[in-house]
């Protein structure tokens, strides 16, 4: 067809819209426009004139365009504008100057956004339920929804239920009985809650400005978190920011810092490593440099043992669902808790487990929640001591002899040096069950019957929160310490043997590893390849220009507050594409580089999720930061601390697409085998964003605009629906599902393989000497030792006892023989005598880090998580009973917990599910309310994380180190007299 | 569908199937699913006929009761959803007024959110403490069974749907074929004595109401320490025996089920690794730890 033929048919498409689609018609009367096609050489053209909502066209060329396109020949002009178009030519023609957009960057967008609505204009979604109800589908953070639409309004989500056209479901047989997962997806806490937080008293609905800042003359820095705000229009709060990204931006290369909280609603576009990465990159922005957040002891420690780099030194997790119940007899859940904010998708496939008799073991302070469903023997060492525990077995299996010698002789090194460290040859301490009794205060006599048990039994050690890592003693001082015997252990029985493995039945699910869809962490629109892992298959399967950040510094996530009271901030790297990546030490400043002016805070709260988070209120009260744009839903803690507030909305209020649980390759590669079924949903947008705010999406897009990058922003008007139909082309459910079916139903079940072609048991091939058969892209390549696929990452290619990469370096924490090192805080340090509590802050049950947290959510009414006193919800701190006797206290009295770093005021549960001496309450709190002074006094809004340190785990990492922090605790006398030592880090 | 519609159209016609929920206290693992699924139904939904919106704050129209059992290291931690029972007897009805409470043919009782105005004593009647008093409507309010929903076609309750270890299970059955359910999985009600023959009922209601008694077995072998496994623990009282165990590999044991204020009972233990052991205990309100129990002989 020629290029002239196409123009006239796309007037007359254009004016069939019109006619056809009043939404369309009404776009078309925005603007008043003339938009010239032609070919470079102006030997073919077209223009067209939006007037008054009326279209006139005329062949040639218009004089006075508003805006042009224009192809270099008729050939690309051709190929771009038949259909169906292709993506590929469409990205080639853009970046490599074969089509081109002249014109105001706010037109040429409208202009753009308007050629693609003509595509989408006619799209129907979801699915009509009578009584003038739509059902709708949405993804969240704790599993996919129905949501129901009345009127403009949510009016209930509930799990999605399977219906008949949906895939089949997998089986398990073993041991005569056949197991099937309910025909549902389960959905966690924080995600049923979620229409009372689109309601929520909380959000934020308009831009707002704080009151006493005047960019052009007195900011009163002094006052942030002080002073009120008021409202004002997008266009005078997009100025004021844009206006700071300049001054910023003259004063120096990386000036503006992009800051993010770990958390993030659902969806592949509005995710912070997608639109927000997009536009940080198109500003040149100094980002936060992330740390392994609650997997410290496996990605610091245990990685140094068996590799596994790209899994953060956590083990393989494939086919271990149906090998546990086929083959296990015990399962020792040590710091093991998936009950809880992770979702329930692994809860039933405990319960096939608790029936077929296999025995469970729980080691954890507190008795948490998946103990206390499923029973069995409960053991609780005092906070930060597990290591000993676990050396102490060791030692029986050695003088018992009950090891697994043949693996240990074959496909391992070190064992004689790690054999003299637990008999205790050169030390002269056998890491004997009574050595360790007055560690841990578990009796001898538990370790000796616990380790016959273990080596009598096939027995799989469920390691961290979901059995493979993450959380719990993982993420506490001694974590490395616990993290590298928990690896140890596994080799010592032969992991990889039937029956024999890592994992609690939370992960390796029988589901379908080769249909793709795009996890999260491919990067969605970021156009970023080095940043995320979009260049292992999103950047191909959907193309799209790239975006390349030009600043070379980064401030550690743990360290933001130093880095701008003090200038500087370093850390070690999480580079996970090998082993030695954690060495190099990276941060801000770099060379050359400017000093930070301005932050843009997207989402969350520091003060609730960072430790000694007093830090964080003391960094805004600086005038190191001269300029702080908060983007965020709901008033959190630390919005107050900013200048400007940009309203974002929920993720119902736009479109979005997403896979449950899908994070893609680099992180934790095949997350979603975490689920019983890969559930892919379109995250309809469902009601209309609330007042005023709008998408996270398109606040950038404005933003963007205003720089005249808003055409490269969107590739020439994509909207958000668009993006998620260019996810949906890329993936594997184009082959299954049409677009048209999908944007009506909403979700998409991907059917289970057949029972011979699911993934071979994780750690089978390195048990029985064979090439790596899982299926997983990693070690890469250059880190094999032999040939591919023989062996491990480590340098010996063997599992090593004695980790030989921790040679490399000197840290007094991670020596290469994993000796036990008692954690630093501990009642022995004189200087603290005045605490003699430990404080646990584990993951919260109910809320997602501080989601779901948020005031007028429902989850704050749950008793267990919050107690209303005075109209004032507290946070819920589980306390021993006779530590409350003493100090007369009472299930929900307020009480104060403060050490030298903090003070905030709880409600008590006063229990027996924790040992005397340890206190518990969930790490992350919505809420920031101090007393008094904010950053020096007592918080009562529950931001326990202000009690703990701010340290690395050990010197050469980038970590954390709650979890056995030393505190007191008393009734709370309403009177503050708490003042915080600004020398406490 | 108007549920005062609904009864209408109902009226005349035979309907002998009800309406039942069985509750498995042993599989409620406190997730709050329940709970928040009928939060997000009710706040800010009025549904006519059937029940005005609920207060934000303050209500838990399924509410999850703890109870914890033991002592470190033997130490349960139980949960029990509670509701409104949609008792065939329901002692709030007696109380109201105008015909405010409503008892359908398919057993659901339903308070009607406009009759029953200014009616507290329906909240003080319930023997549950089911029923909630909405202040600002000034009206009573408790769990409907999601009537309006099972009238618009769905199968079962919405907290049936979001429970991840199904805790519940919703029956629509005849009552004698009910009993017959009753009797084979040995289910109980609450309060019994107050005979309000309630339509929900419950399984391993014993993990709430009953004491457990439990203790570590252990003896010294070859001069160490070491717990004792396979050792018989038998409880009696009077002369009667009470219930017995056999210790782990731990050494620990629980016999179940006995009554709080039951008083004194004789434990003893035999062994075949370590001798014989015998002792008293007493049961008060609460479960019990008897601690490190060490056998003689070795």
């Amino acid at each position: 067809m020629k290029f002239s033929i196409i123009l006239w048919g796309l007037v007359q498409a254009l004016r069939v819209a019109v006619r056809v689609y009043p939404k369309f018609a009404a776009r078309v009367k925005e603007r008043d426009l003339i938009a010239q096609f032609k070919l470079q050489d102006n030997s073919v053209g077209r223009w067209i004139q939006f007037q008054a909502g009326r279209i006139k066209s005329g062949s040639g060329l218009h004089e006075n365009p508003d805006i042009t396109l224009f192809f270099q020949n008729e050939a690309i002009a051709v190929e771009f504008l038949s259909p169906p178009f292709d993506q590929l030519t469409r990205i080639d023609a853009a970046k490599n100057f074969k089509v081109g957009m002249q014109g105001p960057d706010e037109l040429v967008v409208w202009f753009g956004a308007t050629l693609t609505y003509l595509q989408t204009v006619g799209w129907k979604s979801g699915t009509d339920m009578g009584d003038g109800v739509t059902r709708y589908t949405s993804g969240t953070n704790g599993g996919p929804l129905f949501v129901y639409v009345k009127d403009g309004k949510i009016i209930r989500m509930t799990p999605i239920e399977f219906d008949d056209d949906d895939a089949p479901s997998w089986s398990i047989e073993a041991r005569g009985k056949t197991f099937t997962p309910p025909r549902k997806t389960s959905i966690a806490a924080h995600g049923l809650a979620l229409k009372s937080m689109v309601y929520s008293e909380d959000r934020i609905l308009t831009p707002m400005k704080r009151v006493d800042f005047d960019p052009d003359g007195e900011r009163n820095i002094q006052n942030r978190g002080k002073s009120e705000f008021e409202p004002i229009s997008w266009d005078e709060a997009l100025d004021i920011v844009v206006k700071e990204i300049k001054r910023s931006k003259a004063k120096g290369r990386g000036t503006i810092f992009a800051n993010t909280g770990s958390h993030h609603q659902w969806g592949n576009f509005g995710h912070y490593l997608s639109a927000f990465g997009r536009l940080t990159n198109l500003l040149g922005c100094t980002k936060m440099m992330g740390s392994p957040d609650s997997w410290e002891g496996w990605f610091w420690g245990a990685m140094h043992h068996w590799g596994n780099s790209m899994r953060l030194g956590t083990p393989e997790f494939y086919g271990t669902v149906e090998d546990c119940l086929k083959e296990a007899e015990m399962i020792v859940f040590w710091s093991s808790d998936p009950d809880k904010a992770y979702g329930y998708e692994g809860t039933v496939r405990r319960a096939w487990a608790k029936e077929l008799g296999i025995k469970m073991v729980h080691i954890d302070p507190h008795l948490n929640h998946t103990a206390a469903l499923l029973g069995g023997k409960w053991m609780a060492p005092k906070p930060g001591t597990d290591p000993a525990l676990a050396q102490a077995l060791c030692h029986v299996w050695i003088t018992e002899d009950t090891y697994d010698k043949a693996f240990v002789e074959n496909r391992t090194q070190g064992f004689d040096e790690w054999k003299d460290y637990i008999l205790g040859v050169a030390d002269n301490t056998p890491k004997s069950p009574e050595w360790q009794e007055s560690e841990t205060g578990i009796p001898a006599r538990d370790v000796r019957a616990l380790a016959r048990e273990w080596a009598r039994k096939k027995t799989y050690l469920g390691a961290g929160g979901w059995g493979c890592g993450l959380g719990g003693a993982g993420r506490g001082p001694t974590g490395a310490q616990w993290a590298r015997m928990m690896s140890i252990l596994g080799a010592m029985q032969g992991y990889g043997r039937p029956g024999v493995n890592f994992g609690n039945l939370q992960f390796g699910a029988p589901v379908d590893f080769s249909f793709y869809f795009p996890g999260y962490a491919e990067g969605g629109m970021s156009g970023e390849l080095q940043q995320s892992a979009n260049a292992a298959n999103n950047y191909q399967r959907m193309p799209h220009i790239v975006t390349m950040s030009t600043v070379r510094q980064a401030i550690p996530r743990k360290f933001i507050p130093e880095a701008i009271l003090e200038g500087r901030a370093l850390a070690y790297l999480t580079d996970v594409s090998t082993v030695q990546g954690q060495f190099m030490k990276v941060g801000y400043p770099a060379p050359g580089h400017g000093k930070i002016e301005m932050m843009y805070k997207y989402g969350s709260s520091s003060l609730g999720t960072q430790m000694n988070g007093n830090r964080y209120v003391e960094m805004y009260q600086s005038e190191n930061l001269p300029f702080v744009v908060n983007q965020s839903i709901w008033w959190e803690g630390e919005t107050k601390f900013a200048d400007i507030i940009l309203p974002a909305c929920t993720v119902f209020e736009h479109w979005d697409i997403g896979e449950w649980y899908n994070v893609g390759a680099g992180y934790v590669h095949h997350m979603y085998s975490m689920n019983n079924h890969r559930v892919i949903s379109l995250q309809h947008k469902c009601i209309e964003p609330l007042g005023e705010s709008k998408s996270d999406h398109d606040i950038f897009l404005e933003i963007a605009k205003r720089l005249d990058m808003g055409a490269l922003y969107s590739e020439g008007g994509n909207t958000e629906l668009d993006w998620c139909k260019r996810a949906f082309d890329s993936s594997d459910m184009s082959k299954h599902i049409s677009w048209k079916q999908f944007l009506k139903k909403g979700y998409y079940v991907v059917p289970p393989v057949s029972e011979g072609a699911r993934a071979p048991t994780a750690n089978r091939w390195f048990y029985e000497g064979r090439k790596k058969d899982t299926p997983e892209p990693y070690p890469l390549p250059a880190d094999y030792v032999q040939n591919f696929g023989d062996g491990l990452q480590t340098p010996s290619g063997k599992f090593e006892f004695v980790a030989s990469t921790l040679n490399n370096i000197d840290d007094s924490g991670r020596p290469p023989l994993n000796k036990y090192m008692p954690t630093y805080e501990t009642s022995r340090d004189e200087g603290l005598a005045e605490f003699n509590l430990q404080l646990l802050t584990p993951h919260t049950r109910y809320p997602f880090h501080i989601m779901g947290d948020e005031r007028g959510c429902t989850i704050r009414d749950i008793k267990d998580h919050r107690v209303r006193v005075d109209g004032h919800e507290y946070l819920v701190a589980a306390i021993n009973g006779s530590d409350a006797a003493e100090r007369g206290i009472e299930s929900d009295d307020l009480i104060r917990l403060w050490n030298h770093r903090g003070s905030v005021v709880c409600a008590a549960y006063v229990t027996d599910r924790l040992q005397p001496g340890v206190v518990s309450a969930p790490t992350g709190s919505a809420e920031y309310r101090p007393a008094g002074e904010p950053g020096n006094s007592t918080d009562l809004g529950g931001c326990v994380n202000m009690l703990n340190p701010s340290e690395n785990m050990t010197e050469q990492t980038h970590s954390i180190k709650p979890n056995t922090t030393l505190i007191q605790m008393e009734k709370w006398t309403g009177v503050d007299t708490w003042r915080r030592a600004r020398a406490a880090s | 569908m108007d549920g005062r519609r609904y009864l209408a159209t109902r009226a005349g016609g035979v309907m002998s199937e009800k309406w039942n929920l069985i509750v498995d206290v042993a599989r409620c693992d406190n997730c709050r699913n329940c709970f928040l699924a009928t939060k997000d139904e009710h706040i800010g939904n009025d549904f006519p006929g059937y029940a005005a919106s609920q207060p934000e704050k303050e209500h838990s129209w399924v509410d999850i009761r703890h109870k914890e059992r033991g002592q470190y290291p033997i130490v349960e931690a139980n949960f029990m959803p509670v509701m409104c029972n949609h008792c065939d007897d329901a002692p709030c009805m007696k109380v109201a007024k105008d015909g405010a409470i409503t008892k359908r043919e398919d057993g659901i009782v339903i308070i009607d959110p406009e009759k029953s105005k200014g009616q507290q004593a329906i909240v003080d009647a319930c023997p549950y403490g089911a029923v909630y008093w909405n202040e600002e409507k000034q009206i009573p309010q408790a769990w409907i069974f999601d009537a309006h929903l099972l009238d618009n076609g769905w199968t079962k309750p919405r907290v049936q749907q979001s429970c991840p270890t199904d805790a519940f299970r919703s029956l629509k059955i005849e009552d004698a074929a009910m009993q017959k359910i009753k009797e084979q999985e040995d289910l109980e009600v609450l309060l019994p004595e107050r005979a309000t023959k309630p339509r929900v009922y419950y399984k391993n209601l014993h993990l709430m109401t009953k004491c457990f008694v439990s203790g570590s077995v252990v003896a010294d072998i070859d001069g160490i320490e070491e717990c004792v496994d396979g050792a018989t623990v038998q409880v009696r009282k009077d002369g009667n025996d009470m219930g017995q165990a056999t210790t782990d590999v731990f050494g620990e044991f629980k016999i179940d089920k006995l009554e709080p204020q039951s008083g004194s009972y004789e434990l003893q233990v035999r062994s075949s690794a370590g001798g014989d052991l015998s002792m008293q205990f007493t049961i008060d309100d609460e479960s019990l730890y008897l601690g490190v129990m060490k056998l003689s002989a070795g």
